[in-house]
């Protein structure tokens, strides 16, 4: 560390990381609460030499970061509920031609256009399943701004590394509360570079023919390979097939490349989680009510902990399992209807000791309303 | 704390401005936060404000201590909401206070007393916060002039450091 400080919103702090990242092109509509993520990179990254383009709409805008990419800069929009629904289709084409790209999506209420000031955590599962087809996906959240920072040059690095759009799931209090955040020194964090193939112009080269080690070396689109790029089912040469064995390899593929890099994809942090009678599991902006309350009660000398999510997918199982384990009570807290609640309630040995702490209403979970409710599962009364 | 008021007084302004100062130049945490939505335009305005000198995990504020009111919409709204034994402060132009309030108010002639000495109501909110800091040493005049010089022109630093020193004069008077 050591780095500039800098009192700013949740959004500035994603545009940080972003750029620390190696942001290099950004197309996205704006629309609240992630507006000012847009609005800060029209201004910064042609600072950089990067480019900016705001859209018609979402739909150009996921299309426009997907071709950036190909061609071999880092890419990323940023929206909300009702523009990631849009996004949803070209999403999947994202997963399925294997293109590292970047979706912020600052929640807000919905469904439809919702709450348009106000915070939910309403789209959980639309970044899990939002897009048609079996497909694994990787989405990331943060709950305090240096957070922020660093999951953001993560969300980067995984999409590199993995060659997979990456979604990152904040929400309107974290988007627009401001509070320290310490940019670190160039360096202090890693980032991943794209995998280039070595391959010189004049020699075949297959954008689908993983290394030993599974990667997918790629060529900067427009240069000095010609290949193709395709939303079907397709074979090495990007080419569609409906070959059973091809379908079924590229369909393994685009799963197990994520599904077996759970470790190595989970992100998550914790607060006396070891000793826990009660364990609350939380995420983003609730995960700071469930954090005052854990340290509040701890000081007491209640044996409350909190395991707090930064990766939601793939959603980290065996992680859950392991720190609910000995808790008697496990109670998810989320603002929405109990999205993560399901996945907690099947990683866990006891489902019917999961309950859930949540609220709906637009606005953040107070710690009192979490501790109210803590007191009804306990059987303690309010 | 939360400051209150109609768009345009500057309250956001000065929220964000205490908070970045307590931040970068005294070494406290601190988060602020404002209301989004339609009542951010023509309506009662609100930012809450959190300094402190530990972590500070849930943002928002529920009952401040310090709850400053620069409207009457805006008292008629907040005021239910403060701690009771914490601190009012209203602006006696705009505010006309009530007895039924748990609370130390002070109604301070602010507006009026920026218009006669410095003939500007742009500065009123930085009169309010040196009131403020005056009556409560939440942070150095000092760093507040740290942020202000950071972010506006030269040639408005001396009228709103004299707008700070003013507000600071007529806030010590009141400081228990």
């Amino acid at each position: 560390m050591g780095g500039q400080v800098k009192f700013i919103q949740g959004n500035e702090a994603c545009v940080e990381g972003a750029l620390y990242a190696g942001l290099g092109f950004f197309a996205g509509y704006p629309i609240t609460p992630s507006t000012e993520i847009a609005e800060l990179l029209s201004a910064r990254l042609p600072q950089k030499r990067g480019i900016f383009m705001q859209m018609e709409d979402e739909i150009a805008s996921i299309c426009a970061i997907i071709g950036a990419s190909l061609t071999g800069s880092k890419s990323m929009t940023a929206t909300s509920g009702p523009g990631f629904s849009l996004m949803q289709e070209a999403l999947g084409f994202a997963v399925m031609a294997e293109i590292p790209c970047v979706i912020v999506d600052v929640q807000r209420g919905g469904p439809s256009t919702g709450l348009a000031t106000k915070l939910s955590q309403g789209d959980v599962n639309q970044a899990r399943w939002g897009t048609h087809g079996d497909h694994a996906i990787v989405a990331l959240t943060a709950s305090n701004h240096q957070d922020v920072f660093s999951i953001t040059v993560d969300a980067f690095n995984f999409a590199e590394t993995y060659r997979t759009p990456v979604i990152l799931l904040f929400d309107e209090v974290l988007g627009h509360m401001r509070e320290r955040l310490e940019i670190p020194q160039p360096g202090e964090l890693p980032l991943v570079e794209r995998l280039k193939t070595a391959l010189p112009e004049g020699v075949d080269y297959h954008p689908y023919l993983p290394r030993e080690d599974g990667r997918l070396p790629m060529s900067d689109f427009g240069g000095v390979h010609r290949y193709n790029v395709t939303g079907l089912f397709h074979d090495m040469w990007g080419f569609p097939s409906e070959n059973p064995s091809i379908v079924y390899g590229l369909m393994r593929h685009l799963t197990d490349k994520i599904e077996h890099h759970v470790d190595d994809l989970t992100r998550y942090k914790e607060y006396y989680a070891d000793d826990a009678e009660t364990l609350l599991i939380s995420y983003g902006s609730s995960a700071r009510s469930a954090l005052h309350v854990v340290m509040n009660r701890r000081q007491r000398g209640e044996r409350l902990g909190l395991l707090e999510l930064q990766t939601l997918w793939p959603f980290p199982s065996e992680l859950v399992r392991e720190k609910a384990k000995n808790a008697r009570y496990v109670v998810v807290v989320e603002m929405n209807m109990g999205q993560v609640l399901q996945s907690v309630k099947s990683a866990v040995d006891r489902p019917d000791k999961v309950s859930l702490a949540n609220q709906v209403d637009g606005t953040l979970i107070t710690p009192t309303t979490i501790l109210n409710i803590l007191r009804i599962i306990q059987g303690r009364g309010v | 704390m939360v400051f209150s008021g109609s768009g345009g007084q500057g309250v956001i302004t000065a929220a964000i401005i205490l908070a970045e100062a307590a931040v970068l130049y005294e070494n406290l945490t601190a988060v602020q936060a404002q209301s989004y939505g339609p009542e951010a335009r023509g309506g009662a305005t609100r930012s809450d404000i959190i300094i402190a000198d530990s972590p500070i995990y849930f943002p928002k504020v529920t009952q401040p201590n310090i709850l400053v009111c620069l409207t009457q919409q805006a008292y008629a709204g907040f005021s239910p909401i403060i701690r009771p034994g914490g601190m009012l402060l209203t602006d006696s132009r705009y505010v006309k206070t009530e007895k039924k309030v748990e609370a130390r108010q002070l109604s301070l002639p602010m507006y009026d007393t920026v218009m006669e000495k410095i003939g500007k109501p742009i500065v009123f909110n930085i009169f309010m916060l040196g009131t403020l800091i005056g009556l409560s040493p939440l942070v150095r005049p000092e760093s507040i002039m740290k942020v202000l010089e950071k972010q506006i022109p030269a040639a408005f630093l001396e009228m709103n450091k004299k707008a700070l020193d003013l507000g600071l004069e007529l806030g010590g008077t009141y400081r228990q």
